[in-house]
């Protein structure tokens, strides 16, 4: 029998413009072949740029904005893609081959009703008539597990959650009875406990109705519960390929290896000390709103340790970073940092507060000037708090390269000029630049490639030891927590409910809301999917 | 650098033209500004290259020494507008609160009453001179440049860099001119150029209404007014000044688009 979908040998190009030199050329994708059977998934796993949604769309012969297939064959029910004009592809893209976007909100016309954009393929393909194609709408909203299927489909997308709409598109991607449907990271922009929802619901309906489908994504652990084969792809080359059970418990090349492994710093949690920073009956409200998003918050970070604020979207982490940083002063409470009280207001902090006070950020693409150079980055707490000046200063900036672990030459480069890893680091040096007693990181590895995450990671435990810092770490990966924590506590609607040492935290008997977002990480094996599902107690909170 | 589209090249070099002319205007004009030299109206000539006006004078001449007190006097206004309304867009977008809403309603209020009504009713009281001229145009203009520079920092403004400028105890000069202004720099230098050709507009309108620039001095809009009658008669005088004026604007309106789509490349971050 043939397959399905067979990629042979495919080579994709682009033309880059760098800033200052004439275009050329790149090679995205380099001489990788797979395939896929009727009602198998394929998972295609890789850093960012290692070519894995380009490989995806090639499937319906699609590439983004100056992308090009320049070599290699793409058969679709045995035909070759690249040999179909225009006319015919429109015909193919929607009826063959659909495709699940990774962010549901920007993928949704805001003014148009769900069931409308769900159905809209079926009616324009001439695929079957309006009353088939709503009836089959709502059964397929049944079966991804949407509330009031018969009435879903009238609400508008704002109306929704963002696991309802990830759910909406799987409904608009299999509505055609489609032969394959390439989902492009459908779950990476959604909270671990709506995850687990969607990815069950996917995995579902790709079983009941036999689609084959291409699963693309940078987390080998959710890859490993839907798909059948893996693909793993760095820098547009094939690196690895086999069946899941293979790839999960017999990597052969060192960098599948890396990715199975990942995680797998060993942090032992350190002895009780005295505390830099307490937090103590706070209380906060953003201006103009009835309703506290910090309710009684009470904590304690030990000096050169790291305090783990564990929640989802919501559960107000990253309001406690601006309550501590006084860019909101909280209604009541008291916060006490160094022994002194701090002044709820940012503008009424001393120097010394502020600079013992550092933040790190999510995206530090936006947390540099880009029209600023590393060396004036890092050199401006130094010229700030230090008053160091003209070579001392850049003696200094150097240094803390040095300590960051990216050496000579990046001093004049501007951000832009800096991969995402080093982005961060720089931004960590900054933080570092000011001598401070604390530094609060916002999910400053949630942004990052597995890998890039891991050594960002090993970096902030090695300063943690030479500066004696301690970090106020928010995140929703409890990957990372176990990696770095020394204490933890659970955030859930602006509420501390669990809150203690890591072993304490992570040690059951749990809470039910700790219950349900310890289980909701998925694990690199075969298989636990379901085995959590089975063992559920509480709805997750998207829902 | 890349290849300049081939209409921003026009652009480029006629802007350059007038700017010359207007820098050398005393090198390059054929007859001082003020000489009566021919008949009234004559047609154009060997002797006078765009013919002469209402009282014999050559035009050449003229709509060369007009450039030069138009563009001064659009240049400094601009100028002006720009350096006030940048700034105080900035701090708008940065202090908020009541600076914020202050300083946005006396723009909405200077900005009800259509820019012409003002100017003319001040200008009829206040004595015509250059000085006076390039205040009120460029304090008028400068209510729109506030507008679009407040926009363009606010959306600079909740930058995390701005965020940890301020963390890190930043004052506002700082702040201003050193985290937000080199980000607000390209959208700002591209509207420099559109806000230009109406201050060029502006003037001309001002000078043909008889509020503008006084004789014996020439400007492109008065020179309009001292011309029209002779469209009755037929008579070409007064399309020069004017044609100079539609050329001048457009010029600056191919550059201004050129740099604008750069710089709205440059926005995307990826030098794409």
């Amino acid at each position: 029998m043939p397959e399905l979908l067979e990629i042979k040998n495919l080579r994709i190009e682009a033309t880059s413009y760098p800033p200052g030199e004439p275009p050329r050329d790149v090679v995205l994708v380099d001489d990788v072949s797979v395939s896929v059977a009727k009602g198998r998934v394929l998972g295609l796993i890789g850093e960012s740029g290692a070519g894995k949604s380009t490989i995806g769309l090639s499937a319906m012969a699609y590439g983004r904005g100056g992308v090009r297939l320049t070599g290699g064959e793409v058969w679709l029910n045995g035909r070759d893609l690249r040999a179909l004009g225009a006319g015919d592809l429109r015909a193919l893209r929607g009826r063959e081959v659909t495709y699940v976007a990774q962010s549901a909100a920007a993928a949704f016309n805001p003014a148009q009703r769900l069931i409308e954009q769900v159905i809209e393929t079926s009616l324009t393909h001439g695929l079957m008539g309006r009353t088939e194609a709503e009836a089959r709408a709502v059964d397929l909203f049944r079966k991804l597990g949407l509330p009031n299927p018969e009435t879903f489909g009238n609400r508008y997308p704002h109306q929704v959650s963002g696991g309802q709409l990830q759910r909406a598109m799987t409904a608009m991607a299999l509505c055609p009875k489609p032969d394959l449907v390439i989902f492009d990271e459908p779950t990476t922009a959604l909270d671990v406990t709506t995850q687990i929802d969607v990815l069950a619901a996917i995995k579902e309906a790709i079983r009941d109705t036999g689609v084959a489908a291409l699963y693309i994504t940078h987390d080998l652990a959710v890859v490993a519960q839907v798909a059948d084969d893996i693909l793993v792809l760095r820098h547009g080359k094939k690196v690895e390929y086999g069946t899941t059970a293979e790839i999960i418990t017999a990597p052969k090349e060192a960098y599948t290896q890396a990715l199975v492994s990942v995680r797998g710093i060993d942090h032992v949690e350190k002895a009780p000390a005295p505390s830099v920073l307490s937090i103590q009956g706070v209380t906060a409200r953003y201006r103009g709103t009835h309703f506290d998003v910090l309710k009684n918050v009470t904590l304690d970070l030990p000096a050169g340790q790291t305090l783990a604020v564990v929640g989802e979207s919501g559960s107000g982490k990253s309001t406690l970073a601006r309550a501590i940083t006084g860019l909101l002063p909280p209604a009541r409470g008291r916060i006490v940092f160094g022994g002194r009280e701090l002044s709820p207001a940012l503008e009424s902090r001393t120097k010394d507060d502020l600079r013992e006070l550092q933040m790190i950020y999510q995206m530090a693409d936006v947390a540099m000037n880009p029209r600023q150079t590393v060396g004036t980055i890092i050199g401006r707490p130094l010229e700030f708090y230090f008053g160091l000046k003209g070579e001392a200063k850049r003696k200094r900036v150097q240094e803390l390269l040095d300590q960051i672990e990216m050496g000579k030459g990046y001093i004049d480069r501007y951000p832009a000029e800096l991969s995402g890893g080093q982005k961060q680091r720089v931004c960590i040096a900054r933080a570092l630049a000011a001598k401070p007693k604390l530094i609060i990181c916002d999910e400053v590895t949630s942004a990052l490639d597995p890998l890039v995450a891991d050594g960002i990671l090993k970096l902030l435990l090695n300063l943690q030891a030479q500066e004696h810092v301690a970090y106020l770490f928010i995140t929703h990966d409890l990957a990372t927590v176990k990696a770095i924590a020394d204490r933890i506590a659970v955030m859930y609607r602006g509420e501390v409910v669990r809150y203690g040492t890591k072993t304490d935290v992570l040690t059951p008997p749990f809470d039910d809301y700790t219950d349900l977002l310890l289980s909701s990480v998925p694990e690199m094996e075969l298989g636990w999917l379901e085995n959590v599902l089975a063992h559920r107690k509480m709805e997750s909170a998207g829902n | 650098m890349r290849r300049i589209p081939l209409s921003a090249l026009i652009g480029l070099v006629l802007t350059g033209l007038f700017l010359f002319a207007a820098i050398f205007a005393d090198f390059i004009a054929p007859y001082p500004l003020d000489a009566v030299l021919g008949k009234v109206w004559e047609p154009p000539s060997a002797q006078f290259w765009l013919g002469t006006d209402t009282i014999g004078r050559d035009i050449f001449s003229r709509l060369i020494y007009g450039g030069q007190i138009t563009i001064f006097v659009a240049l400094a206004s601009s100028l002006l507008s720009f350096g006030l309304g940048s700034f105080l867009g900035f701090l708008a977008a940065v202090r908020g609160g009541w600076v914020d809403q202050g300083l946005s309603r006396l723009v909405d209020l200077v900005m009800a009453i259509p820019t012409l009504i003002v100017a003319l009713v001040v200008l009829s009281v206040l004595p015509i001179n250059l000085t006076v001229l390039i205040l009120i145009m460029g304090l008028l203009d400068s209510t729109r440049v506030f507008r679009l520079a407040r926009a363009v920092a606010m959306d600079i403004a909740v930058m995390d860099y701005v965020e940890a400028a301020r963390l890190r105890g930043e004052g506002q000069v700082w702040v201003i001119f050193r985290e937000i202004l080199p980000n607000a720099l390209s959208p700002l230098v591209a509207e420099f150029g559109l806000r230009f050709i109406f201050a060029v507009l502006f003037i001309s309108t001002l000078s043909f209404l008889g509020l503008g620039i006084q004789p014996p001095l020439a400007d492109w809009g008065g020179m309009v007014k001292e011309n029209k009658d002779g469209l009755v008669y037929g008579k070409a005088a007064a399309l020069m000044p004017a044609l100079a004026i539609a050329l001048l604007a457009i010029s600056v309106n191919l550059v201004a688009d050129w740099v604008l789509s750069r710089t709205s490349s440059l926005k995307g971050g990826r030098g794409a």
